[in-house]
């Protein structure tokens, strides 16, 4: 299908962008594209305008400071995948980073659209949520961070208001302790999870603390499982799969049953990365 | 309403190109229709079977999933560009010997995509593995080999590129 | 490097100098695809043309109230809006069915719904606009108000007394059965030291073809003709169908087919839309495109293959089968499709269960249902599939029932390889086929005794593989047995016109059509073989009614077989027409005279006499110098129909090798393997290619790919992101090898090849997962697509 009519500005400030955002209540940002253009050419939404942020400068650096890995928003997945600082300093994020879709998709996909977007099969919302990462925002009345719990709210719903611009995010960069895990089920490679789980933690001795399980797939937003994580720490996998307070629906994939017990597998073999050094 | 339409200036190919496009007019529609290239394909328009891949600023994308008006300055190549630059001659050649296209719908964004991970491949100086390729073509429906003959094509082409004096 | 290198030529009767019978030449004409300026029906643009987009039913039941179509002529860039009724008024309906199927019934189908949607996406309003993107835009301002109707949607109770008939001016909604009931299947079952008795499903699928429908229909007011640029297999099929129901004479009609995008049963069909659009063309006097888009394709591309079988084998302890006995009930669509019905792939299914073996006790019945979902129709192995599943599951389970080895079940079952000519429980007439050669270069091929081991190993450390096979008889190259007979205006026949240009090159015209499998090159390596030219010199016109023989396009893989044999013969032919004209420029007798590479040679000892561009020249410049009373003859045509069977049967087998991830239920395949016989072959790597797609949608079949339906008939995972068509990574390679039994029914001996992949390849992997599960106790998998879920259920973990 072909989108309805729009209207297109390229612009190049946030100031710009929150501003038309306030006059235009059918508005959306563009920036990778690579989820908003397919739902316009199915017809599935039909803002008046589309608002190109891809013209802001300074939103796209990826950087090591304050015991933080920074990723601008505008970044985009390739970039991640190519970035020696993500390598070194966001495991997690390295790990994921071949899971998301195909090359050509990468390549203009953002990671702060992904995000923003927070589909509940996409892979990045749920490193954020395993790393206990933050987001920033620029709105009508300024910045803010969001932590990353407080962030998801439902299906494709954030923190973030109709007015909002997300333009960082930020995890905890690794140490010598930190330990990532990372396990995807997809019937093809490149496809939304069907069950996917990202996971962090700190190496405490022989046992882990601080440990974080984000599972994607399972539900309208990415989801800890916090008895899990408590067992995990714990060193006791049979309990923490045994905990697993999951829910998931049915879909056109899998029944909610069978991600259940597929969020059960992958919890052990991401258990075994964990507790591997680094 | 002059923001529904806009003037676009870009490099087709080589080729500067002035056109006035509507906002929603997708990149490889605007090249389809306007620029009368049909060389790039569409098969779903939600970025999936990779049909329309094609190459901008360097990278291969999704033609189906970026704007024309998105393009305004850029350096768009599509297949008929790489082609008659000579570029892929040698990845077409081995297509076509080891019959790696049938109906060749498919085709431009297999090449277009197959020439993305050998030129990857040369400048880490390694020769990719079958998995690796199709791990980098599996974003690319083909209907009628079943990828096989593809995955022969592109490494019999990432062997002797290896072999060849740089 | 792994391209194919040439083979060199196989049989004596083919034994000319450089002939191409049996050579791996690349496809003439591929750098057009490969530089991307091939021309594809969505590529075609012609003066003032428009574009039609369709509004379509949102429910799968449901009577049209009213359409309220100003606000939408209003649009911007529309030229009309046409609604059903109105357009029936040009256009007839049709109904699809044939006589040979007894007793099928369907109601007439619109080309746009008149009074009643009866399926979610059937088109109810056409727009017509300066762009497609206008046609959406208007579409959103047709004002249809719909009363919904009761969904018809569950098979299993289609024909109980309660459930809503779709068409009660039919009485039911069945629309096709038959039974059969050969030997004494009930003593054999009694006689049987073993019954295995279980229900196959096949979830309904769809062909995806890269490219969607499209078609560009050109009426021209001035010469009372239209013109229409459609990817079909049968451009004189639909040149007859277009004339038949617009009321024109079929010379009025041309089709021509351009670069086809895929194909595979999906293009041979009649689809609603597509005449729609060559209707509005003569309505409104200038050309008028449809390309279908991805998410209307889904909805209206013909679906297949939706079966539930009770199924049941006997055996008796020494590996005897008994008796084969089936059930099969399966739900199309509301109609069933023009022309070539939806009878057909239950008929199949019928014919072919059991076809390899010399088990003479079956029974089998079969009933087609209406149902309120997309329609469905002939795509590619059409029935075989199903047939090949069934009995091959039941084999294997049989075969693991009595414990004895899956491929020695089978040696001791299959028709001998010197039986012949034979003929199948069904009534199914085999020439020469090699079931057991086949399985014996398989056995060796695949080194199964090693790999048997290798399983045993890796059981031992909880690794589950698994090896499954099937064996398989194939429909190609039909007579006017599987159409014709029944009244369908579909020839079976095939032509080739070939002539020598004033440069002494080779242009032969040919009834059959490209979709990508190479017939184009099957053509020209006939032609070039026996007329006597290099392939360079050799053109191909294909796909175009004005300028091609009457013939019957590419369908039931019959353009090698048939086409090829009506080429050859051409070629033949006018290598006598050339060398009655060198004999009368040399003064010598034209059996002592040969064509080679272009030159007119002395047969016995190859001295050049007379390069054909100077004889070209002297035929078409300078008749004057040849003898009086003689004249040059330099084009000639030949046609071909199979006459002594009914159809060639081809034979084949194939392995599967797998691991089963037995905490998550995923599928890794490992590798393929088919060994098919399909006759002489005019081209290894051409057929080679075509079993190796035709095996990944058979895999396609058996792991991904469902159109899934909900209680209302709504399509639930219409796009590619969540229909499952397979892609590199989860693909295995494919190891390919043959034998050869030609068929006596032609010079070639070429049987057909196309579909044989798709034909075997869901059989031998389910067998191949029961393989890898049994040792686990696990439930037989027998329900297509093996989803994870499907398999972690069989293992007892959800």
């Amino acid at each position: 299908m072909k989108p309805a009519p729009f209207a297109y500005k390229k612009v190049r400030s946030l100031d710009e962008a929150v501003a038309l955002l306030g006059e235009n209540p059918d508005a959306r940002l563009l920036a990778g594209g690579q989820s908003l253009i397919a739902t316009l050419n199915m017809r599935l939404s039909a803002p008046t305008l589309l608002i190109d942020i891809n013209g802001i400068s300074g939103l796209d650096g990826i950087a090591h400071k304050g015991g933080a890995v920074e990723v601008g928003a505008l970044a985009r997945h390739v970039q991640a995948e190519r970035s020696d600082t993500v390598a070194k300093h966001a495991p997690l994020i390295a790990r994921a980073m071949p899971f998301i879709a195909h090359p050509a998709i990468r390549n203009r996909g953002t990671l702060g659209g992904s995000i923003a977007f927070a589909d509940p099969a996409a892979e990045l919302p749920a490193c954020l949520l395993a790393l206990d990462g933050e987001v920033d925002a620029t709105g009508p009345k300024g910045k803010r961070t969001i932590k990353a719990d407080d962030y998801f709210k439902g299906l494709y719903e954030t923190d973030l208001g109709p007015q909002d611009v997300l333009t960082a995010f930020r995890v905890p960069a690794a140490t010598k302790d930190t330990r990532t895990g990372f396990a995807e089920l997809t019937r093809r490679h490149g496809d939304y999870a069907i069950v996917g789980l990202a996971a962090s933690a700190r190496a405490d001795g022989k046992k882990l603390a601080d440990v974080r399980l984000a599972y994607f797939g399972v539900g309208n937003t990415p989801l800890r499982v916090k008895q899990s994580e408590a067992a995990m720490a714990d060193g006791d996998i049979d309990a923490a799969v045994a905990a697993l307070d999951l829910d998931p629906h049915d879909d056109v994939q899998e029944t909610g049953a069978v991600k259940k017990h597929l969020a059960g597998v992958l919890l052990r073999r991401v258990a075994a990365q964990l507790m591997e050094a680094r | 309403m002059s923001e529904l339409s806009m003037d676009i200036t870009l490099t087709v190919n080589g080729e500067q190109v002035t056109e006035r496009v509507e906002a929603r007019k997708t990149l490889v529609d605007f090249v389809r229709d306007d620029l009368g290239l049909t060389g790039s394909h569409v098969g779903c328009e939600h970025g999936v079977c990779g049909a329309c891949t094609m190459r901008v600023d360097g990278e291969i994308v999704r033609g189906c999933l970026m704007l024309a008006v998105q393009c305004d300055g850029a350096k768009v190549e599509t297949i008929e560009g790489l082609s008659d630059s000579n570029e892929l001659a040698d990845l077409q050649s081995a297509f076509e010997r080891r019959n790696a296209l049938q109906c060749g719908f498919c085709t431009p964004g297999m090449l277009t995509a197959a020439q993305d991970i050998l030129l990857q491949a040369k400048a880490k100086g390694a020769v990719p593995s079958r998995d690796e390729i199709r791990e980098h073509i599996s974003g690319n429906y083909c209907r009628c080999t079943g990828y096989h003959a593809i995955v022969d094509a592109v490494e019999s082409v990432a062997i002797a590129r290896a072999g060849a004096k740089s | 490097m792994k391209i194919t290198s040439d083979s060199p030529p196989v049989l004596s009767v083919l034994d000319r100098p450089n002939s191409y019978i049996g050579r791996s030449v690349p496809r003439p004409n591929l750098h057009r695809l490969t530089q991307g300026r091939g021309q594809y029906i969505s590529d075609i643009t012609l003066p003032r043309m428009t574009h039609v987009a369709f509004l379509r039913s949102p429910h799968a039941h449901a009577r049209i109230v009213s359409i309220g179509t100003v606000a939408a002529k209003k649009a911007p860039g529309v030229f009309a809006v046409v609604t059903g009724a109105e357009l029936a008024k040009v256009m007839t309906p049709w109904v699809g069915v044939l006589t040979h199927l007894k007793g099928l019934k369907s109601a007439p189908q619109h080309p746009m719904a008149v009074d009643r949607a009866c399926w979610q996406g059937e088109a109810v309003c056409a727009v017509v606009a300066k762009t497609r993107a206008q046609a959406e835009d208007a579409c959103e301002l047709i004002d249809i108000k719909y009363e919904e109707l009761p969904a018809t949607v569950d098979p299993e109770v289609a024909l109980d007394a309660k459930t809503s008939v779709i068409h009660p001016e039919l009485g039911d909604n069945l629309c096709f059965e038959r039974s059969l009931d050969v030997g004494d299947v009930d003593k054999a079952f009694a006689a049987s030291d073993e019954v295995v008795e279980t229900t196959f499903m096949f979830g309904r699928h769809t062909g995806v073809t890269n490219e969607p429908r499209a078609v560009v229909a050109d009426w021209n007011e001035g010469e009372q003709r239209m013109t229409v640029y459609q990817g079909t297999q049968a451009p004189h099929m639909m040149q007859n169908l277009f004339a038949k129901h617009l009321d024109l004479q079929e010379s009025q009609v041309r089709v021509l087919t351009k670069d086809v995008g895929g194909s595979f049963g999906i293009k041979v069909h009649t689809y609603g839309d597509e005449m729609a659009t060559v209707a509005l063309s003569k309505m409104l006097k200038r050309p008028v495109k449809f390309v279908a888009d991805r998410i209307e394709s889904f909805v209206t591309d013909i679906h297949a293959r939706d079966h539930r079988i009770k199924a049941k084998i006997g055996v008796t302890k020494d590996g005897t089968i008994t008796a084969f006995e089936i059930d099969d009930l399966t739900g199309i669509g509301p109609y069933s499709v023009y022309p070539r019905t939806s009878g057909i792939e239950a008929n199949q299914v019928v014919n072919l269960t059991g076809g390899p073996y010399t088990c003479m006790n079956y029974r089998a019945q079969t009933r087609v249902v209406f149902q309120n979902k997309g329609v469905m129709c002939q795509y590619r192995a059409v029935g075989h599939p199903i047939a090949v599943a069934v009995t091959e599951g039941l084999v294997e389970l049989a075969a693991a029932k009595i414990g004895m080895d899956p491929l020695e079940l089978r040696r001791r079952n299959l028709f001998p390889d010197d039986g012949y000519p034979a003929q199948t429980a069904t009534g199914l007439k085999l020439e020469a086929l090699s079931h057991h050669e086949a399985l014996a270069h398989l056995d060796g091929m695949m080194n199964y005794a090693g790999l048997r081991t290798e399983q045993a190993d890796l059981r031992k450390k909880g690794i589950y593989r698994g090896i499954g096979f099937a064996s398989f008889i194939e429909v190609t190259n039909p007579s006017a047995a599987f159409y014709g007979v029944g009244g369908a205006k579909i020839t079976s026949q095939d032509g080739a016109t070939v002539k020598l240009d004033a440069q002494g090159a080779i242009v032969v015209h040919t009834g059959v059509t490209e979709q990508g499998q190479g017939a184009e090159s099957v053509i020209a390596q006939c032609v070039a073989s026996s007329f006597g030219v290099s392939m360079d010199k050799v053109r191909v016109v294909t796909g175009d009614t004005d300028n091609t023989p009457y013939g019957g396009g590419t369908w039931a893989s019959r353009a090698a077989g048939i086409g090829g044999e009506a080429a050859w013969q051409a070629g033949k032919a006018l290598r006598d027409n050339v060398l009655a004209v060198a004999a009368a420029m040399l003064q010598a007798k034209p059996e002592t005279l040969d064509i080679r590479s272009g030159i007119v040679v002395d047969k016995a000892s190859g001295t050049e006499r007379l390069p054909l561009d100077e004889l070209a020249r002297v035929a078409y410049f300078r008749p004057d110098t040849l003898p009086p009373g003689f004249q040059a003859e330099l084009m000639a045509t030949r046609h071909y129909v199979p006459r002594g069977w009914p159809f060639a049967f081809t034979n084949g087998i194939q392995a599967s090798y797998l691991e089963v991830d037995t905490d998550t239920g995923f599928v890794k395949l490992l590798k393929h393997w088919c060994v098919e016989d399909c006759g002489t072959i005019i081209n290894p790597q051409l057929v080679d290619e075509q079993i190796r797609g035709g095996v990944v949608q058979g895999i396609g079949a058996a792991l991904f790919e469902q159109c899934l339906y909900d209680e209302r008939g709504q399509m639930l995972n219409g796009n590619m992101a969540d229909y499952l068509v397979p892609m590199a990574v989860e693909m295995p390679d494919i190891e390919c090898a043959h034998c050869v039994s030609p068929t006596a029914d032609s010079e070639l001996g070429a049987k057909g090849a196309g579909e044989a992949g798709t034909a075997g390849a869901p059989a031998c992997v389910m067998n191949a997962i029961n393989d890898a599960l049994r040792p686990l106790g696990a439930a037989p998998l027998t329900d297509m697509p093996f989803t994870p879920g499907k398999i972690l259920k069989a293992l007892g973990k959800v």
